[in-house]
C-alpha cells in the first residue's frame, strides 16, 4: 500500500511523524470566533438524569449536552460520579446490580434507554476504553480484528485494510507493522493502551468513552494518548474522565466539573480553568479541597 | 469572587507561601519604586545631584528585584500548574512587576534629567508642574499597590479614573511650556529637559493604571484593558 496517500485518508498520523496543528476550523464560526458551547452541533444529550445503586443515589438529576467531534473531560474527586455517569452512555451500569436509572440520555436524539435499543448495537456505536490496558491474550492483528469478526467481517483484504487503519488511527502502526503476528500482551503498557485504543475505533464508533485512559501509563506514553485524543477527535465524540486536572486541561474542548453526584460547572475548559464561576469548582482545582 | 484569603487556602502550605512570597515581593518592590518617584521629583525641583545620583544607582536594585519576581513567577508555573484564581495572581504578579521596573526606568530618567539641569542651569518654568504630577500619579501608584495588596476593585477603578485626570493635567502644562518656550525660545533646551520629565511622569501614571487593570483581572477574571474608563466599569462590576 503506498504510505503517503494511506495516510492522507486515514484519520491521524503515525506517532513518529512530527505533527503540526493546523487551526481545527471546525471550533470557528463564521466570523473566525471560537464557537461558544450553544452553537455546537450535540452528540449526547442527558436530560434529568439519576442513578441509584440500592438505596444509594449517585448521580442527581443531570441534565447537560454533549457536542460533537469535540473531547469533553469529567473532573472531579474520586466517589463524585464521573465514571458512574460515563458508563451510562453505553449502558455498562446494566452489568452492575441494584441499578436503577431516572431520566434520559439521548445519542443522536434516540433513547438509548429505550426498549427498542440493541445493547450490543449501542456499545459498537459508543466504544469504550478503560484505565488499565486490556488487550485480549491474542496476537495484535487479532485483538484489532475482533470487533470486525464479531460484526461479521470475514474477508481477509476487508481486515487487512481495517486493522491497517485502526492502527494507524491509534498511532501505533509503525511500531507494530512488522509484528502483527505477535502475541498483544508482549507489549508495554502504553502500547496495550494505544491497541485498545485501536481496537475499539476498528469499528467505527461515534462516540469514544475514555475512563482514565492515561492514568498507569509513565509521562511519555500518557502524552502520546493524549496526542492521540487530538488527533482522534476529527473523527470521533469524545469523553474522557480524568482524575489528573492538568490533563483535563491540556486535551478537552469541554470540560464538567462534578461533586457528590452534581454535575457544578460546565463548560469551555479555557474558562474553566482560568475564570470558573462556582467556588466549589475554583476550590477544586486550586487544590483547596479539603 | 477572589477575597484576601483566596490564596491562602491551600491543601499544599507550600503552595501558600511560594504565591504569598512572591506577591509580598511585588509590594515590597512597589513600596521602594514609589520612593524613588517621589525622591526623583525632589532632586529635579531642589535641584539636589547627591539624591539624583541615588535615584540612578537605586535602580539597579529595583531590576534585580524584577529578574527575582519573574524567576519566582516562572518556578511557581512549572512546579505548581496553578489553575484559576491562582494562575491570574501569577500573571498579574508578573504584569505588575513589568510595570514597576518600567516606573523604575522612568525614575531613573528623571534623576539624569535632574542633572542635566544642575549643568544646564534650571528651568524658569515647569517646576510647580512637576511637583503637582508627581504627587498625582504618586498616589495613583499607592492606591493601585493598595488595590494589590486587598484585591480592592472599587480602588483599582479610582486608580483608573486618577489616570484621565493626569493625563488633563499634562495636556495643560505642555500647553503652557509650549507657550512659554515660543515667547522666550533661549529657555527651549531648559524647558525641554522639564518636558521630558512631565512625559516620564505621565507614563508612570499610565503604568500604574495598568497596575490597576492587572487588579481587576486577578479579582474577576475579566480583562480591561484596552477600553473606555465606562466599559472598565461596567465590565469590573458584572458579576
Amino acid at each position: 500500500m503506498n504510505e503517503s496517500t494511506a495516510t492522507k485518508e486515514q484519520p491521524g498520523a503515525s506517532a513518529s511523524e512530527p505533527k503540526t496543528h493546523a487551526i481545527d476550523m471546525s471550533a470557528l464560526n463564521r466570523d473566525g470566533q471560537k464557537l461558544s458551547l450553544d452553537q455546537e452541533e450535540k452528540c449526547l444529550k442527558v436530560d434529568d438524569l439519576s442513578l441509584f445503586y440500592g438505596e444509594k443515589q449517585a448521580l442527581h438529576n443531570i441534565s447537560f449536552e454533549i457536542p460533537k467531534k469535540r473531547v469533553t473531560a469529567f473532573i472531579g474527586p474520586s466517589g463524585c460520579g464521573k465514571s458512574t455517569l460515563l458508563r451510562c452512555f453505553n449502558r455498562m451500569n446494566d452489568l452492575v446490580d441494584g441499578v436503577r436509572i431516572d431520566g434520559e440520555i439521548q445519542l443522536d436524539g434516540q433513547n438509548i434507554f429505550d426498549k427498542k435499543v440493541e445493547v450490543a448495537d449501542l456499545r459498537r456505536r459508543v466504544g469504550m476504553v478503560f484505565q488499565k490496558p486490556n488487550p485480549f491474550p491474542k496476537s495484535i492483528y487479532e485483538n484489532v480484528a475482533y470487533g470486525l469478526r464479531i460484526q461479521g467481517i470475514n474477508k481477509k483484504r476487508v481486515l487487512d485494510e481495517r486493522v491497517e487503519w485502526a492502527l494507524k488511527g491509534a498511532a501505533l502502526w509503525d511500531e507494530v507493522k512488522d509484528r502483527l503476528q505477535e502475541n498483544a500482551l508482549g507489549m508495554s503498557g502504553g502500547q496495550q493502551q494505544r491497541l485498545v485504543i485501536a481496537r475499539t475505533i476498528a469499528v467505527e464508533p461515534e462516540v469514544l468513552l475514555l475512563d482514565e485512559p492515561a492514568s498507569a501509563l509513565d509521562p511519555i506514553s500518557t502524552l502520546k494518548i493524549e496526542e492521540l485524543i487530538y488527533e482522534l477527535k476529527s473523527k470521533f465524540t469524545i469523553v474522557i474522565v480524568t482524575h489528573n486536572m492538568q490533563q483535563a486541561a491540556r486535551v478537552s474542548d469541554y470540560t464538567a466539573f462534578m461533586y457528590m453526584g452534581n454535575l457544578v460547572e460546565y463548560g469551555d475548559t479555557d474558562t474553566l480553568f482560568t475564570n470558573p464561576t462556582k467556588k466549589q469548582t475554583e476550590d477544586y482545582i486550586t487544590g483547596r479541597y479539603g | 469572587m477572589v477575597n484576601k484569603d483566596t490564596h491562602s487556602h491551600h491543601i499544599s502550605q507550600q503552595f501558600n507561601e511560594d504565591l504569598d512570597e512572591v506577591k509580598k515581593q511585588l509590594l515590597e518592590m512597589g513600596g521602594q519604586v514609589e520612593n524613588q518617584i517621589n525622591d526623583a521629583m525632589e532632586a529635579l525641583v531642589e535641584a539636589d545631584s547627591e539624591l539624583a545620583e541615588t535615584v540612578m544607582s537605586n535602580d539597579d536594585q529595583i531590576n534585580r528585584m524584577e529578574v527575582s519576581i519573574d524567576e519566582d513567577c516562572a518556578r511557581i508555573l512549572a512546579r505548581r500548574q496553578p489553575a484559576a484564581s491562582d494562575l491570574r495572581l501569577v500573571i498579574a504578579v508578573s504584569k505588575a512587576n513589568n510595570d514597576l521596573e518600567r516606573i523604575g526606568d522612568e525614575t531613573k530618567r528623571i534623576a539624569r534629567l535632574a542633572l542635566q539641569l544642575l549643568e544646564n542651569g534650571q528651568s524658569p518654568r515647569g517646576y510647580v508642574e512637576v511637583r503637582h504630577i508627581t504627587g498625582l500619579v504618586r498616589e495613583m501608584l499607592h492606591n493601585a499597590l493598595d488595590a494589590f495588596a486587598r484585591l480592592d476593585v472599587d480602588m483599582a477603578l479610582k486608580v483608573a479614573r486618577a489616570d484621565h485626570n493626569v493625563d488633563m493635567e499634562y495636556t495643560t502644562a505642555m500647553r503652557e511650556l509650549i507657550t512659554f518656550m515660543m515667547e522666550d525660545p533661549r529657555s527651549i533646551s531648559r524647558v525641554i529637559n522639564v518636558i521630558w520629565a512631565l512625559r516620564s511622569l505621565e507614563r508612570v501614571g499610565d503604568h500604574a493604571r495598568n497596575i490597576a487593570e492587572h487588579v481587576i483581572y486577578l479579582v474577576k477574571g475579566k480583562d480591561v484593558r484596552h477600553v473606555s474608563y465606562e466599559q472598565m466599569e461596567r465590565k469590573a462590576k458584572a458579576d
